[in-house]
């Protein structure tokens, strides 16, 4: 993966103290607006070619960054520089044509797909809305070699969404944002609605597309295990902030980050044994409300090896070495 | 005689649908013990649910159950509910997925939780809260005695599932049957819940069903596991016969395809090819045929029934017919 870094160190994407605050009404008819930082202040770049896993439980605000990202919500703070322009509130008009490169991939297969067009008609959308100029049958021709290369029978293009299945349903959303050979998706946690033994075809779909187009991805997803499969780095959210970005192998082997180590160790393994022998952290309560965050380290109130200053000081984001960052006042002793 | 707590013998599960019949459980046989914990895994459309909705009389009005099922000595499989409710919810209960949807978002927990007492079991009011409050406790709510007087929607995914798990045990049931409990949950939240089913089983004994997808969850908890496929059971065995030493090529591929935290990752992950079959549209023969990596011509001919081995274990396939 470090090769990936070392041979075209420019980055694709950066992202620079990005935040997203939704207001919110205040309690009662007088109350003060409150905020919800839903994404408060994350640092990344993302490589051409390279696969970056954001991890992190519901509600950590792991499709929200992602969305703000594609400027589907609009950041509140924070710059996105694609291909070296920040493109963090630029008008429809510059945004349209960038939109091209920037796709993505959603959780629901079936609701992320319009069900009164045909399949065919779904995955030439892109297609007659950005490269207008490309004749019909130019299109038809496109969308099949498309729908072939994503493992679906070209003359199915005349079908409608219901008609497929939870996984194929999944390929026509690939196919889709496949069709104009964009530079990044964004894939919303694109495989947790299918079912185990299709999980896998999609994956490797994904992968296979990856290297033949030199696609970066970023991949969100609330399951471990296949990110570890799928991603060359992983960044884990927790309350909208960074608690950890490393190399996959780095951040498997040696999570540096409490909260990492107790997400890994929750993971259930498919091997009674291990399973039932491992050593495991296990946080206590539930994630804490974004509306009223903890003090200091967003993380202390179930964090195991919480002290008195993680209630006073936010940590910072600490690099340990050339691939591995960390927030938290007590990496070291890890 | 036996001292199984449940058997369920030739079970089956149709579905009258506008587009014809559907068989949705398909002769299905299997005892569950005092204690012991049974994984029930399959994708969905195996049945899985199915066949658990049918042993608790839930079926949908279009769905009719045959066979039999038995409560330790008694049958109650299409018993009139008078009599089922004697059963459901008293000795035998069940948890579902999706807590939210099983709650009553109009009534306090505290009048959800002590209508089963009062109903059931001919509790005070005031007996029964106080029960209910244990309970909460018992499952690790903090607050219960103040939390007993939320609305469902004032506690989160967690806390409602832990409400649903309290609910259910309310009246000590025998078997509890777990529908996929910790599917829409965050693993740190999964590792709690399972801890805390762990705690029953050693607690007071309770035999447990686990329906599930999640090999792993299978594995932290589970001494028996029943692997559905198309509405028919295809293999049946120890949680350790299943993990270490499977028969059937469904449950290697599903065992090959689950990707692994405590392994690197290779270049490829092993998929099983194809789709979930068609319930409505069952091949003739064995139904994985058309995604076995071992299919053979007599597959897709005639249909392998479970063939048994000498330590309790049994798989549909024709690789074991050794006549």
């Amino acid at each position: 993966m470090n090769a990936i870094r070392k041979k075209k160190n420019v980055p694709i994407l950066s992202v620079r103290d990005l935040k997203v605050h939704f207001s919110l009404p205040g309690k009662g008819f007088f109350g003060a607006e409150r905020q919800l930082k839903a994404v408060d202040g994350i640092d990344f770049d993302l490589y051409p070619g390279e696969t970056l896993g954001i991890v992190g439980e519901s509600g950590c605000g792991k499709s929200t960054l992602g969305r703000a990202i594609l400027q589907l919500i609009p950041p509140t703070d924070g710059q996105v520089v694609w291909l070296g322009r920040d493109i963090v509130g630029a008008p429809h008009r510059e945004m349209q044509p960038l939109r091209r490169d920037l796709q993505i991939i959603f959780q629901d297969p079936l609701a992320s797909l319009n069900p009164r067009m045909t399949i065919g008609e779904i995955i030439a959308e892109p297609l007659v809305t950005h490269k207008s100029e490309l004749g019909k049958d130019e299109i038809k021709a496109r969308v099949k070699r498309m729908m072939a290369r994503v493992g679906l029978l070209p003359q199915m293009i005349n079908r409608y969404p219901h008609e497929f299945s939870g996984g194929q349903c999944q390929r026509i959303g690939i196919a889709r944002a496949m069709i104009l050979e964009p530079k990044l998706i964004i894939c919303d946690e694109p495989v947790s609605a299918l079912d185990v033994s299709i999980q896998a075809q999609i994956v490797n779909l994904l992968q296979e597309l990856q290297r033949e187009f030199d696609l970066s991805m970023i991949f969100i997803s609330h399951d471990l295990s296949i990110v570890r499969h799928i991603c060359h780095r992983i960044l884990v959210l927790y309350l909208g902030n960074l608690m950890e970005l490393a190399d996959r192998d780095s951040i498997y082997a040696n999570p540096k980050h409490p909260y990492t180590k107790a997400l890994i160790s929750a993971v259930p393994i498919p091997d009674p044994e291990i399973e039932r022998t491992k050593e495991r952290i296990v946080l206590t309560g539930d994630l804490p409300s974004p509306i009223n965050p903890p003090s200091g380290c967003v993380f202390r109130t179930r964090c195991p090896f919480a002290k008195d200053v993680c209630a006073t000081d936010v940590p910072t984001v600490d690099t340990v070495n050339d691939h591995h960052q960390v927030a938290c006042h007590f990496h070291e002793r890890m | 005689m036996t001292n199984h707590i449940l058997t369920v013998e030739n079970l089956r599960a149709r579905f009258q649908t506008p587009d014809g019949e559907v068989e949705a459980v398909n002769d299905v046989n299997f005892h569950i013990d005092p204690g012991e914990t049974l994984g029930v895994v399959g994708e969905s459309g195996s049945g899985k649910t199915q066949i658990f909705l049918a042993v608790m009389g839930l079926l949908a009005k279009n769905g009719k159950a045959t066979g039999t099922v038995r409560y330790k000595d008694k049958d109650i499989l299409n018993i009139p509910s008078r009599q089922l409710n004697k059963i459901r919810g008293v000795t035998m209960s069940m948890i579902f997925q999706d807590p939210m949807t099983s709650l009553n978002p109009f009534l306090k927990i505290s009048r959800q939780m002590t209508e089963v007492l009062v109903e059931h079991r001919g509790m005070s009011e005031g007996d029964a809260l106080k029960r209910a409050i244990n309970m909460l406790d018992r499952v690790g709510i903090p607050g219960a005695a103040q939390r007993v007087h939320m609305y469902p929607h004032e506690f989160s995914g967690g806390m409602r599932q832990r409400v649903m798990i309290a609910m259910a045990l309310l009246c000590d049931p025998e078997v509890l049957i777990a529908d996929e409990p910790t599917t829409a949950l965050d693993v740190t939240v999964q590792a709690q819940i399972l801890d805390l089913l762990r705690d029953l089983k050693k607690d007071f004994n309770t035999a447990i069903v686990m329906i599930t997808h999640d090999l792993g969850v299978v594995a932290g908890l589970c001494d028996r596991v029943m692997v559905m496929y198309g509405g028919r059971i295809v293999e049946t065995g120890s949680v350790r016969n299943i993990f270490y030493d499977s028969h059937h090529p469904y449950t290697e591929g599903l065992l090959k395809s689950m990707p692994r935290i405590d392994t690197a990752s290779e270049e490829h992950m092993f998929a099983i090819p194809g789709q979930p079959p068609n319930l409505q549209n069952l091949p003739q023969g064995c139904a994985y045929q058309e995604r076995c990596a071992y299919v053979m011509d007599r597959c897709c001919v005639s249909r392998p029934s479970l063939f048994g081995f000498d330590d309790g274990r049994a798989s549909a396939c024709f690789r074991e017919d050794r006549q």
